[in-house]
């Protein structure tokens, strides 16, 4: 059963203006999307005794991270008891669940939590090429094995991946381009989208190739924008403005080498890890999940989170999308309902929690999943990064089944 | 998916390694003609990337030995957008296995041939590029009967 107990709960969302090119700075944007975090929740800024982001301040390139903990600390003179920010954590979400560990021990009471990108603005002076070749002129760490072969960026060790999953499972290019059709249907009813202007399948394929198989439309689009997300103690959070929405479960396992091109299955990634270590918390089930915001970084990401996450059987992610109808708002299994990040922008990990939280409080709108919300499942990372977490509304649905309890 | 493009010639420019310790071998044995690959001397297997320990055995007496340079592409794409000013596409990524130790792989880059003739199940052999203080193994396809 899960570590947290049902005692981590989130409380409220925040996201800042998000869009290409805003020409803001990425601390501005960081303090806009936590303030209105906090307010959602009805707290106050001196409520906050937590921080949790991801990666932290360093920035690999330009835009990366738009402030570190300490940065947001010191912007809005908070006082915590609590904080961290790291990329070495599982992926995106990490910092979310080591907020939740925080809260459901008693570590801290509301822990801000926060990714923020000004990618668009940052590197508007050339494309993302010269952003990454202005990087020093040796390869170290993981680059070092991947850089010297022009293999510089993630769009070509997640095209190296789709490759072999083509290869293996005869996924399609017709197939696998549902996600960005479906991504960019469903950003058609988010204000917040950076491209919600139709796309279709014939506009996909003629697309110019990035790195086989993947071309522009199968990869996401940099912005600039932050997301926060207010995970509190749950006993802290009686009486607060919303119906706190219970963490039931989340996926932070690595159960094979952490490396791009050595896990046993290629055609497997971090994701699968993630899940299984997620569903052993929790007497939930695939089944149960009414809508699925699942990275997409890269397209072929999303596949792999369907399959890892247990919403079908390995190697039939591919059919499982076919036509789009079962991933569509009403269908059995909304995915990315705010546009992805393919559509949405890449606010890299965070905006897919925050969208979950939008659709279980039920305040997406147009974009509003058909089926009732009870159950959300948030997803970041690709490769070996991968993390995972399964929101509720239970506690609301307790709350709102004694309030129709007869008398 | 061919691009029919020429066969990738030697790229302008490469960002080149910066060898540790451990990868030190692995990047200079070109300079020998060698594949440098990390093996363990406890259970005689080979493991990549290099490191200070067996992960399969967690044995501590590792080094690098020569591979075969023998190999099959597992993975491949065919990169056709411009990352480096130097490093002009369309190019080859592959995901290699190595004949010596079938789960051991390498990315790397296949040359010799057109982009977009490299196919998965492809046996391909090393060769290197010399770059200031470092080889570079890249792989092209072995030609039939080879093997
Ligand atoms: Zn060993």
């Amino acid at each position: 059963m899960s570590p947290l107990g049902g005692k981590a709960v989130i409380t409220g969302i925040g996201q800042s203006e998000t869009g290409r090119r805003l020409g803001r700075s990425g601390q501005s944007l960081t303090v806009e999307a936590c303030l209105r975090a906090i307010v959602d929740a009805g707290l106050e800024p001196d409520d906050i005794d937590g921080i949790a982001t991801y990666p932290g301040a360093l920035s690999p390139s330009p835009g990366f991270s738009g402030a570190g903990s300490m940065q947001l600390h010191d912007a809005l003179g908070l006082r915590t008891r609590w904080h961290m920010g790291s990329a070495e954590t599982a992926g995106q979400l990490g910092p979310v669940m080591s907020a939740c560990l925080a809260a459901a021990t008693g570590a801290a009471d509301h822990v801000v939590c926060f990714r923020s990108v000004w990618e668009s603005t940052a590197q508007s002076g050339g494309d993302r090429a010269s952003a990454i070749s202005r990087g020093p002129s040796r390869a170290g760490g993981f680059l070092e094995w991947v850089a010297p072969y022009g293999a510089m960026s993630a769009a070509t060790w997640v095209a190296l991946l789709c490759s072999r999953y083509m290869h293996e499972h005869r996924l399609t290019r017709e197939q696998l381009a549902q996600i960005a059709l479906t991504c960019r249907r469903h950003a058609a009813g988010n204000p917040a989208a950076v491209y919600r202007e139709p796309l279709s399948l014939d506009d996909y394929l003629a697309a110019r190739m990035i790195s086989t198989p993947l071309c522009l439309y199968d990869c996401d689009v940099p912005c600039d924008g932050a997301v926060a997300v207010i995970v509190s103690r749950a006993d802290a959070a009686r009486g607060l403005r919303r119906d706190p929405l219970t963490v039931e479960a989340f996926g932070h396992g690595v159960s094979e080498r952490h490396t791009w091109d050595q896990r046993r299955d290629l055609t497997t990634m971090g994701a699968h890890d993630a899940a299984a270590a997620m569903w052993a918390q929790t007497s939930l089930t695939p089944a149960d999940v009414d809508v699925a915001e699942l990275y997409d970084g890269f397209s072929y990401i999303t596949l792999q989170w369907i399959e890892a996450l247990g919403f079908c059987a390995h190697g039939q992610a591919g059919s499982y999308v076919e036509g789009g109808h079962r991933i569509a708002l009403e269908g059995e299994l909304p995915l990315n309902t705010q546009g992805g990040q393919l559509s949405g922008g890449r606010l890299h990990g965070l905006g897919f929690l925050h969208e979950a939280c939008t659709q279980l409080w039920g305040e997406g709108g147009e974009r509003q999943a058909l089926r009732d919300v009870d159950v959300a499942v948030a997803a970041a990372g690709g490769g070996p990064i991968a993390g995972c977490l399964l929101v509720s509304r239970r506690q609301g649905r307790r709350r709102r089944a004694r309030a129709h309890a007869p008398k | 998916m061919t691009t029919g493009s020429e066969p990738a010639e030697r790229p302008r420019q490469r960002v080149l390694p910066a060898p540790t310790w451990e990868s030190e071998a692995f990047w200079k044995g070109g300079f020998d003609g060698q594949l440098l690959i990390h093996s363990c001397r406890r259970c005689g297997r080979f493991f990549h990337p290099p490191a200070a320990a067996c992960w399969r055995c967690r044995s501590t007496d590792v080094g690098p030995r020569p591979a075969s340079g023998l190999a099959v592409v597992a993975a491949v794409s065919v990169n056709e957008h411009q990352w480096h000013p130097g490093f002009e596409p369309p190019y080859a990524v592959a995901i290699v296995e190595l004949d010596d130790e079938p789960d051991v792989r390498l990315t790397t880059n296949i040359v010799g041939c057109a982009p977009g003739d490299v196919r998965i199940g492809m046996s391909v052999t090393v060769c290197f590029e010399d770059w200031d203080d470092v080889s570079i193994p890249v792989f092209r396809p072995l030609e039939e009967g080879r093997r």
